[in-house]
């Protein structure tokens, strides 16, 4: 779809999704990363376990249908080889620290200069400019700071992130989302444009109606494990214990509402640990949260007790016989296993260059035209002779070039 | 400047949260997004809280609001044969881009499937997404946004190992998965504008989710590892967490990436010994020792408010952010510096608060306009856009077609 577009990709682990999107999306990003290798490579986990440079699961993830181009941008010759590619680039991707290209002499003003048609995207924590542009972040600060974390954990403990670092994923999405635009402006104003993504506000933007709570009734809602707070005093439980694992469940308002708990209640009653109360209420006539909070109470404890001595997957396809809106919180291995994906076959064989198979993920998205490449990620290099001719280096020049480390 | 998408027609079917917030982005940059909806069965989350001033009502919802500013509000209902037709001619004869994520099945069923459509239109760009996608044992099974994070891992991996874990807050992946949804459907409008060719567009949201929940389930298949959630720990940096500061429910996040920031902790902590200290010299004996840690870490937060702490430390080049709760946010200098919040003049609920696109660009200004009002367009989109006489218009509306 995007293939006559080529991607320049200076990101690193932290901006690396944006590229990733764009390539899935038939683009050709050449990821140019330094000759030791981006740091998106020494990431766990590993194939093997082993951190070899080519091993890293979330390189093999996010850099699959890229180029890799390992090419030494802090030094002169580097830094003029890049700057040849410009004339021919019309997305650059970058994740430094504000102000670094810049420093190097690859500044906006000097990139556009040369490519008036050139779209920048730069994804950094906080943003290009403003009082937190120079703050040091990780994963953490940016759920703290963005508000997730507040509204994430259990009451009586500290408030948590997502296990998986969350903030960057986020960024680079948000990139990819930014580049299209900026590529759409392009179409209509035959002009290129910097684009400067946060993170922050990326996550932000996850918060649900948290914010609108505040600005439009002062609420501030607060964490609740596993479950959740609706209305002013009530708490819906979403996340039960069962005999291997956890399960989930949402009893939903309204019509839906009435249906998946007549639906519970039967199965419960046949299975003699049904509640006279549940059974007989029509719940159809609570929208959601609006359950009266006796029969919540009672809800949560009847439930609690009937998951507990069930096992996930007995839960999970029985509900999905009787309609009942359970599901199964899954573990890594359940996710492999979930009926519906094997079905979709959604996670592919890949074959690496020295023969060894790993499993990745499928396509995020289907066309009738179109199917996103399945593969492993470049190796370190892997097109760098490909681009440098290209640029009318000859052999000896490009050998120059990898004697002295500005490229492999 | 033109906005980006000036002239572009997109039809939106799209309900709840993770529709409505992809097609946005096309309706804050210019386009004209017609969002059909039926009085008779609103949105789900024209219903959802929080109503402006408390008050209940199909136009009062900050949570609707937020996912679909500037555009135009259409009701149908679909029950009937004549507002079937009226959506068939609109996606035939006037869309670029028709989006919809009802259950499998329920587009078809209306005779709005992309075969039927593309005959007539050959150059739209449709765009389906699903909770499971299309196909397979479950793809009609009922469902909505928050037990997609059970599904997708994320409820697994968030919380404490030695407790249920918890989920994130809300539909969180219908909070992830637009900006794939956006990228994708631009991408084939691209690709339509020069071949003149459209294409079908079909997205599992469970599938789109696990692009941000990947590494671990390869890491599954690969070494037969099954990682579990961890709190606030992480496997490559301590001190690392969420530390309690003064004051009620208030906290700081730190992180230590490198001995170096450990060692500036520790001075800044008025501790400067524990660098020679043998429980903490080495990232492997910081987390062998990370409880220990944490406590030497929380006797300094605890005294000192979330900002000195985050300020403090980031004068000293150590990682670290306050927890902000709702209301932090809007006084939070770089949400303000960045405008994340816009204020829009709403019909009904009067001066609200929404998320801007989160972008900032050199060349391109957004064109942020409020939610509609449940049907508030109907009139002219079917008058002015679809060229229907207001004699017949009258007619179909005293026998409900636009209920």
């Amino acid at each position: 779809m995007l293939k006559p577009y080529r991607v320049i990709d200076l990101a690193d682990d932290r901006g690396i999704f944006c590229g990733k999107i764009l390539a899935d999306l038939g683009a050709e990003v050449i990821k140019i990363e330094p000759t030791t290798g981006d740091p998106a490579r020494r990431l766990g986990p590993f194939i093997n376990n082993d951190p070899g440079i080519e091993n890293s699961l979330y390189w093999q993830l996010y850099s699959a249908n890229k180029k890799s181009f390992a090419l030494d941008i802090h030094s002169p010759m580097g830094k003029e080889i890049l700057l040849k590619l410009i004339p021919s680039c019309d997305i650059l991707i970058e994740s430094f620290a504000p102000g670094t290209l810049g420093k190097l002499g690859l500044g906006w003003d000097t990139l556009k200069s040369i490519n008036s048609q050139l779209i920048q995207v730069s994804i950094t924590p906080f943003g290009q400019t403003g009082p937190y542009k120079n703050h040091l972040a990780t994963d953490i600060i940016g759920s703290a700071l963005s508000g997730f974390a507040h509204l994430t954990g259990d009451s009586d403990r500290a408030p948590v992130r997502v296990s998986i670092p969350q903030f960057w994923l986020l960024g680079g999405a948000t990139g990819a989302t930014g580049a299209m635009i900026a590529l759409q402006s392009r179409v209509r104003n035959k002009v290129g444009q910097l684009v400067d993504v946060s993170c922050l506000e990326s996550l932000t933007r996850t918060l649900s109606h948290a914010p609108q709570f505040w600005d439009m009734n002062e609420v501030i809602l607060k964490r609740s494990g596993p479950f959740r707070p609706v209305g002013e005093k009530n708490a819906l439980r979403v996340n039960f214990e069962c005999q291997d694992g956890y399960v989930n469940y949402i009893q939903p308002g309204g019509a839906t509402g009435g249906r998946a708990m007549a639906a519970l209640s039967t199965w419960m009653e046949e299975e003699g640990e049904g509640h006279p109360l549940l059974s007989s209420t029509d719940f159809g006539e609570y929208g959601f949260g609006q359950i009266p909070t006796d029969l919540l109470n009672i809800m949560n404890s009847t439930l609690e007790l009937f998951f507990k001595t069930r096992s996930k997957i007995y839960l999970s396809e029985e509900a999905i016989k009787r309609r009942v809106l359970l599901f199964p919180v899954n573990n890594p291995s359940d996710i492999y296993t979930y009926p519906q994906l094997l079905a979709r076959g959604f996670f592919r064989e890949v074959t690496m260059q020295n023969s060894q198979k790993i499993f990745t993920l499928g396509p995020w998205i289907q066309s009738s035209d179109y199917a996103i490449p399945v593969k492993t990620a470049p190796s370190l290099g892997e097109h760098s002779d490909q681009i440098l001719e290209e640029l009318g280096l000859s052999r000896s020049e490009i050998q120059s070039l990898i004697d002295n480390r500005i490229a492999k | 400047m033109k906005h980006p998408f000036e002239g572009l027609k997109v039809l939106d079917f799209c309900w709840v949260v993770i529709g409505p917030m992809t097609t946005r982005y096309f309706s804050d940059y210019g386009a004209t997004v017609i969002r059909v909806e039926s009085g008779l069965r609103p949105d789900v989350i024209r219903h959802g809280l929080p109503f402006a001033g408390n008050k209940p009502g199909v136009n009062r919802s900050g949570y609707w609001a937020n996912y679909n500013s500037g555009k135009l509000g259409l009701s149908l209902n679909m029950s009937d044969h004549r507002a079937r037709e009226i959506a068939f001619k609109l996606a035939t004869e006037w869309a670029d881009v028709i989006t919809e994520n009802f259950t499998p099945g329920t587009i078809e069923k209306w005779g709005l499937s992309y075969d039927k459509i593309k005959n007539k239109n050959p150059g739209v760009v449709m765009f389906s997404a699903s909770m499971l996608g299309r196909g397979g044992p479950y793809d009609a099974q009922p469902g909505f946004g928050p037990v997609l994070t059970a599904l997708s891992g994320h409820t697994n991996f968030t919380g404490w190992p030695d407790r249920v874990p918890v989920s994130p807050y809300g539909a969180y992946t219908d909070f992830l998965v637009p900006y794939l949804a956006f990228s994708a459907i631009c991408a084939a409008l691209d690709e339509k504008r020069r071949t003149g060719i459209g294409q079908y567009l079909d997205l599992s949201q469970l599938e789109a989710s696990l692009y941000f929940l990947g590494t671990p389930v390869m890491d599954f298949l690969a070494n037969n590892n099954i990682q579990e959630r961890s709190g606030n720990q992480d496997p490559g940096m301590a001190p690392h967490g969420i530390y309690k500061c003064f004051g009620n429910d208030r906290w700081c996040a730190i992180a230590c990436e490198s001995d170096q920031q450990w060692r500036s902790l520790a001075k800044l902590i008025g501790q400067p010994q524990l660098e020679k200290d043998v429980r903490f010299s080495s990232l492997a004996a910081r987390k062998a020792n990370s409880g220990e840690l944490d406590k030497i870490v929380e006797q300094w937060t605890i005294l000192h408010c979330p900002d000195e702490v985050m300020n403090i430390c980031q004068s000293e080049g150590v990682p670290a952010g306050s927890v902000r709760d709702s209301k932090d946010l809007f006084d939070d200098p770089q949400h303000i510096h960045r405008k994340h919040f816009i204020y829009m003049e709403h019909a009904e609920m009067g001066t609200y608060a929404s998320d801007s696109s989160g972008l900032i660009m050199s060349e391109t200004q957004p064109n942020y306009r409020p939610a509609p009002l449940l049907g508030e367009h109907t009139h002219k989109v079917i008058t002015e856009m679809l060229g229907m006489s207001n004699e017949e218009f009258s007619l179909l509306l005293s026998e409900g077609v636009f209920d």
